[in-house]
């Protein structure tokens, strides 16, 4: 199988996130970055499926140079090459994203041939769009499901792979003829840690770029701020067990009973 | 909850290991209504305890360092939160093997067990280990690994079951108070936090790398900064998993690498010292609700841990096949010199520094403060490296705490020569004549602030005039030149001319500085003007806090001359107990007088030539102080020695420096007159005569009895120590003495002559056991040094009263080896009569 | 000018979230449509009147059955080119975003995703980033405006309206059924500590292996499953694989409750992912009680009893 693996780097928060004064970031001065939680979860999945069925896994980010940092995580945990696709780091709309990530698709699947799967994150982590995805794989003429926590190769017809998504009541299953493109969600496995050595292994690959750009689309960030009421107070619910009615409640809320 | 009180005893700002220790050490001690504040909450308040990979390695060279560290395990074990792990540090390179021995010899010191072992028996210990890079092992069978969180969670509930502390999580300082003092001075008064305002007789800032932040709101300093140490969790391991413990092999410390590699449970904490130094500003931690983790586990920087895998895997292969499942820039305090900070501070009353300290030395360390607050003065150790008011002013700015940490990092499981200088923050006190002495190729060495010519390149030619060589072994020839043993046969022969400008001179005034004076010290100060005393100062415990000279200047005057060590020491205790009357001005007067020694049989010769005064020993009697004109620069001379010989030190105002330098120096160019280095001055000169040195020999677990400075008549006049020192003195004999001992033979068992450092090599019974006395003090080497006259190694150190006979056979251990040696007294080993200092 | 409803349903059953959406759409001062289509849409069309959708537009035609993403997301295309709406929104549930976006794709128009709050012409709104952690301000420039309110933004009130349903004929391509449904599953057992919807964890304050029996039978009330922390594991009580931390397990529960546990960072690591957190501990100080977002304060051994009877007592 060919398969490729979309990641986006963000910051890794706290409890509280600030923002900058221009108000246009959220302020990573003293945050690490990670790729964005979903789209870890991508990667393993595509990790898992070419130790399963063999295949080259590729991993592509669209961002500013410093994502070569999670491109290189990605690679410590087996994925193959990576691509960057380069922008100013400036946000940009999902119209635009999506636009360039599907030309420097195109681009490398021009040069090395078409995947079979395409993993994205079920929304980034930070701007939260739930669309580029589906934009790139109708861009692209394949099938697409979001929100997908199982994928198998195995029990699905010959060229498909099913996808499985949860549901209240259970699970949907899909069954997506590939070349295909799906969502996945946290959840779907245990992204596994680098090794020393996978570490070290991705130190040496190599970084290959494509230049791609699209189109400002219509929706335009003004700023951000902080929600207006963070409740960070713990509430606490009473004193021994003379509070169970009070989280039997709480569990009724949640909808977990 | 308890409400947030208004008004307490002690507030402790920090509930990490040290706080929650001190707290407990307190509760000991009787204190009460004592409050406990941390801004994070419990029993993790985020700060550099929650992250510490909690193992202590009891082997340090540095006397404070290695026995608070012992202090500290046994706190644990008592406690129950300690497992002896045992911990190996191995050595990949010859250098280190030599380190090894002489980690041998420090654990000899301090009585811990160790052994040195060949790479197979490192592997049977810990099976995992590649022993084909590694040449051997240093094994300390006692390297414990402790619950401190637990620890700190238990000292908190036993001071709270007596009663008399309250705790308050989540609280954040926001300020610290203070309302003035007499003598100009600033006392604590409250803490502002966001809780509420409280009102306090003591604060402690206990709260590690926000210690300064939080000691900077009252005006006072505490110089750390946080700094980053990299940790990494990799695992899981199956033959760690079926130890089915925290810890079931031994922690081993790959030296050569600065990395360590520690079992947590089924997997392997891998730690580096061997990155860059990264440090922060306080402000840029973050909060606890801002953090990812906590606010001292900052994110992970992976380019500066790259290197370190490499070496780890080549060390432990199963390492690189691990998954890295957490991995941390864990935050640390740093000093300036890479020891804590204990103590009040100098700037603010009753408000106390418990800081920069480790989980290794954590309770050690709080119990050291808790008796410092409660008697004055620490009981279980001298803390005089610890102490925060060692620091100069010019120590504890931003500039140098980063300069001093960035550069000491690095050495963290490096080789440290015991004289081994800074490079960065050098020149920021200079002599008069520094021009002169960089014109003389001086080698400088730094004493905290101040450059000191530790001997002089124009010299070279006496080396080969007295037929000296280098020594035989790098590590002894290190930060030394034979030039220093030329200058110092040639100031026996000739003379020698001294800079002693770093001495640090106060000057006492008004209606009360004579009494001050008396109370300060142990001997008579005031015998008229013109008159000097050589005196130690005790704590109110009897034990030595400093060693000096004082001068009565003047009716109501009186000139306080100390070392560069031990300026800021002395400058604070001096203000510590100025009379509240304020009846005495203290000055510092160390920039406005520089100060000349010289010395050496033709010394009277060249001084005489350039003053009509009367300077024969008759008219400049030894001890006296008189006022005269050299080379017609207006001088106060104190006929006074440290090196043995006779002499002056001639003090002159600063402008006046440079040109009496030159007088003496071209008048001393017929006389065989060199500049000459502290070399002479600090070992060679002093050891030769056994003249003891404060925080050397004199140290405030000794008293003058034992250090032989007791005089035959005490004072009448009350002083601090005065009841102690009477008990002391009436015991009789005491049970150690501090002697000189002349090793036989240096050497060893490759034929190399070797030359002891004088950094607490043990001294041991003829039979090569350990010597400790009943309190626990052990014998050794205080200080050592080459005897140019003698032409052999000298040593000094305390032993037992039935050792100290001259002629007592003993040993002396350097480099893991023995060397014998003979006590020489309690006296001088060269010229025991001073029948030089008459001359 | 309308403000068009893209209304999802599972086979006829609509959620909550829509009727959120509905009354979002009534602040917009113009007709409220609503559009359904797919297996069960009669039954889901027949409940949207009541909550002020005055026409329910039913898309029909070949190759539109049982959900999917595409053939549902191309119907919708078909009664916004058939009605014109000025705005079209939906829920932010996995359905609702999955429509809009493949609404917004099929007819190259943007698409504001989890909006909080939208002004009336709909072209300014503050949309939830971060998973509403932060918020954004942002601006929308077209001439049809698509957009999803975040669910629990807006509080669902009844309207009643006509509800007249109207069908409307739209082409779907017969090749985008590859995305339909092809099986369901219910889900009964393999819940695992990373997917479980609860979890019940104990730490070293359980006190040993045969303690842990209570918080067995509360996560089995619960359809969740047990965790641990590391001190746990370390005194051999628990399998390491039921180990929540850095070294064990990342869980993302509905709700966990994490009893007697301090809260050291090596398990926060590993339980910061949970939805909601209910932390019972004797200690209102431990980290754990000021992490969480409910808490309770008492011995474990005491509360977790008194909870398992509770949720027996209410389901009878």
């Amino acid at each position: 199988m060919r398969i490729l693996a979309l990641v986006k780097r963000v910051p890794a928060p706290g409890a509280r996130i600030n923002i900058t004064a221009d108000e246009q970031y959220v302020d990573d001065k003293n945050l690490g970055h990670a790729i964005s939680p979903h789209e870890e979860c991508g990667v393993e999945a595509a990790v898992q499926l070419i130790e399963q069925h063999g295949g080259e896994a590729t991993v592509m980010s669209m961002g500013a140079d410093v994502s070569e940092e999670q491109l290189r995580a990605a690679v410590s945990v087996g994925m193959a090459k990576m691509v960057l696709v380069p922008t100013d780091g400036t946000p940009k709309d999902p119209q635009e994203t999506a636009a360039a990530l599907t030309a420097a698709i195109q681009q490398l699947e021009a040069e090395e041939g078409a995947f079979d799967l395409i993993i994205f994150g079920n929304e980034s982590a930070d701007q939260g769009g739930f669309q580029v995805g589906i934009r790139i794989a109708h861009a692209l003429g394949r099938p697409m499901v979001n929100g997908i926590k199982g994928l198998d190769v195995d029990g699905a017809s010959d060229g498909h792979i099913l996808a499985n998504r949860e549901i209240d009541s259970g699970v949907e299953v899909y069954e997506l003829p590939m070349p295909a493109c799906v969502g996945v969600k946290e959840g779907i496995n245990l992204p596994r840690y680098p090794t020393m050595k996978g570490r070290l292994a991705s130190k040496k690959a190599e970084l290959a770029t494509v230049e791609a750009a699209g189109e400002a689309g219509g929706q335009a960030q003004v700023k951000l701020l902080s929600p207006p009421e963070v409740v960070n107070e713990t509430v606490i619910l009473g004193n021994g067990p003379d509070a169970a009615p009070a989280i039997v409640d709480l569990l009724e809320e949640l909808g977990v009973m | 909850m308890s409400e947030f009180p208004s008004k307490a005893n002690v507030v402790v700002i920090g509930a990490g290991i040290v706080g929650s220790c001190l707290v407990g050490h307190l509760s000991r001690l009787g204190w009460e209504d004592i409050v406990l504040i941390d801004k994070g909450p419990l029993p993790n308040p985020g700060g550099s305890t929650g992250h510490a990979s909690n193992f202590i390695f009891p082997v340090d060279h540095n006397k404070e360092m290695a026995l608070l560290g012992v202090q500290s395990a046994n706190q644990y074990r008592d406690l129950d939160r300690s497992v002896d792990s045992g911990g190996i540090e191995v050595a990949r390179t010859q250098e280190r093997m030599n380190e090894l021995d002489r980690r041998m010899t420090s654990a000899k010191a301090w009585g811990v067990e160790a052994e040195m072992l060949t790479p197979a028996e490192v592997k049977e210990l810990v099976p995992f280990i590649n022993e084909e890079v590694i040449m051997g092992g240093f094994h300390c069978p006692t390297v414990s690994v402790v619950d401190s969180l637990d620890t700190g969670t238990l000292f908190r509930n036993e001071a709270m079951d007596k009663g008399v502390l309250q705790v308050f999580a989540n609280t954040e300082v926001d300020d610290v108070e203070t309302v003035d003092a007499p003598n100009g001075q600033q006392k604590v008064s409250a803490v502002v936090t966001n809780r509420g305002r409280i009102e306090a007789n003591h604060v402690v800032v206990a709260c590690g790398v926000w210690s300064n932040r939080v000691a900077n709101m009252a005006g006072a300093t505490i110089p750390l900064v946080p700094a980053v140490h990299q940790m990494a969790d990799v695992g899981p391991m199956d033959i760690l998993a079926e130890t089915n413990n925290e810890i079931g092999y031994p922690i081993v410390r790959d030296m050569d690498t600065f990395c360590y590699e520690r079992q947590s449970s089924g997997s392997m904490e891998v730690g580096s010292y061997g990155h860059r130094a990264i440090l922060h500003h306080p402000d840029d931690i973050p909060s606890n609700e801002e953090a990812a983790l906590t606010p001292t586990e900052m994110p992970f920087t992976q380019e500066d841990f790259d290197p370190q895998m490499e070496t780890a895997i080549e060390l432990m292969d199963f390492l690189g096949d691990a998954e890295i499942k957490y991995a941390i820039n864990g935050l640390l305090s740093l000093t300036p010199d890479a020891m804590p900070c204990l103590g009040e501070t100098v700037e603010v009353n009753n408000l106390w520094s418990a800081a920069a300290v480790w989980v290794k030395e954590g309770p050690g360390m709080a119990q050291v403060v808790a008796e410092w607050m409660t008697y004055g003065y620490p009981r279980v150790i001298d803390p005089h490296v610890s102490d925060i008011a060692r620091f100069y002013p010019d120590e504890r700015n931003e500039e140098h705490i980063w300069a001093r940490a960035d550069e000491h990092f690095i050495k963290t499981y490096g080789i440290v020569h015991p004289a081994e200088q800074w490079v960065s923050r050098r020149n920021l006190k200079v002599s008069p004549y520094y021009s002169r002495q960089e014109a003389l190729d001086a080698m400088f060495f730094q004493a905290r602030v101040w450059e000191r010519a530790q001997w002089y390149n124009s010299n070279a030619d006496l080396v080969e005039r007295y037929g000296l060589s280098e020594r035989e072994v790098e590590w002894d020839n290190r930060w030394w030149s034979p030039i220093t043993i030329g200058e110092h046969l040639n100031m026996r022969e000739n003379a020698g001319l001294f800079d002693l400008t770093p001495f640090q001179v106060f000057e006492i005034s008004g209606p009360g500085a004579c009494d001050f004076a008396e109370y300060l010290a142990v001997n008579k100060v005031c015998k008229g003007v013109g008159t000097s005393a050589y005196t130690p100062w005790l704590n109110h415990d009897g034990g030595f806090h400093s060693d000096l000279t004082m001068m009565q200047t003047g009716e109501d005057t009186v000139r306080i001359v100390t070392g560069a060590f031990d300026g800021g020491r002395d400058e604070y205790w001096i203000k510590k107990h100025l009379p509240a009357d304020e009846s005495v001005t203290f000055t510092n007067m160390t920039e406005s007088v520089t100060t000349l020694g010289l010395w050496g049989p033709n010394a009277p010769a060249i001084l005489g030539s350039l003053t009509d005064a009367d300077v024969s020993y008759e008219g400049s009697p030894y001890g006296s102080v008189i006022n005269i004109e050299v080379a017609g620069i207006p001088v106060t001379l104190f006929r006074v020695s440290y090196v043995g010989d006779t002499g002056w030190e001639i003090y002159t105002s600063w402008d006046n420096g440079p040109a009496l330098w030159d007088a003496l120096m071209e008048a001393g160019s017929d006389h065989g007159l060199r500049p000459t280095g502290m070399g002479v001055y600090a070992v060679s000169g002093r050891i030769e005569k056994g003249y003891r040195l404060m925080g050397a020999e004199l140290e405030s677990e000794y008293n003058p009895v034992e250090a032989g400075l007791a005089r035959p008549k005490v004072k009448a006049a009350d002083f601090i120590g005065k009841e102690a020192y009477l008990a002391a003195r009436e015991a009789g004999d005491p049970e150690v003495h501090m002697v000189t001992l002349i090793v036989d033979d240096n050497t060893d068992s490759q034929g190399r002559k070797r030359y002891m450092q004088g950094g607490n090599e043990p001294i041991l019974t003829a039979d090569g056991e350990r010597i400790t006395d009943s309190h626990g003090r052990v014998s050794r080497v205080t200080t050592a040094g080459y005897s140019p006259s003698l032409e052999k190694m000298l040593i000094m150190g305390y032993v037992p009263a039935e050792m100290a006979a001259p002629g007592t056979q003993m040993k002396v251990m350097y480099m893991n080896e023995l060397f014998p040696c003979t006590v020489v007294g309690t006296g001088s080993a060269f010229d025991p009569e001073n029948t030089r200092l008459k001359g | 000018m309308t403000a068009l409803v893209v209304v999802e349903h599972d086979r006829g059953a609509v959620p909550d979230a829509m009727f959120e959406a509905l009354t979002a759409a009534r602040g917009f001062g113009m007709p409220v449509h609503a559009a359904v289509t797919g297996d069960g849409a009669a039954e889901a069309a027949g409940v949207l009147g009541a909550w002020g959708a005055e026409v329910v537009h039913h898309a029909t035609g070949a190759n539109i059955g049982d959900y999917s993403p595409e053939a549902w997301g191309q119907a919708m295309v078909g009664v916004v080119e058939a009605t014109s709406p000025s705005i079209v929104l939906s829920a932010g549930t996995d359905r609702g975003n999955e429509l809009m976006a493949q609404v917004a794709a099929r007819m190259d128009l943007p698409f504001v995703a989890n909006c909080v709050e939208v002004s009336a012409d709909g072209s300014s709104m503050t949309r939830a980033q971060w998973g509403g952690a932060l918020h954004e301000s942002a601006t929308l420039t077209a001439d049809t405006k698509l957009l999803s309110f975040a669910p629990h933004s807006i509080e669902a009130t009844e309207q009643a309206a006509a509800g007249t349903v109207a069908e409307v004929a739209v082409d779907v391509d017969a090749g985008l059924a590859r995305t339909m449904i092809k099986d369901r599953v219910v889900l009964s057992e393999g819940i695992t500590l990373a997917t479980a919807p609860v979890v019940v964890s104990g730490g070293r304050a359980v006190g040993s292996e045969e303690a842990f029996a209570p918080l067995e039978e509360l996560a089995g009330e619960l359809g969740g499953k047990v965790g641990c922390s590391r001190a746990v594991t370390n005194n051999g009580w628990r399998p390491h694989s039921d180990q929540v931390g850095q070294t064990g397990t990342r869980i993302a529960p509905q709700i966990y409750i994490a009893s007697g546990i301090s809260g050291a960072t090596q398990h926060w690591v590993g339980a910061m992912g949970s939805k909601n957190i209910l932390a019972i501990n004797t200690d209102p100080e431990a980290n754990m009680v000021v992490k969480a977002g409910w808490a309770v304060i008492g011995d474990l051994h005491e509360v977790i009893p008194a909870i398992t009877e509770e949720v027996r007592k209410r389901k009878g």
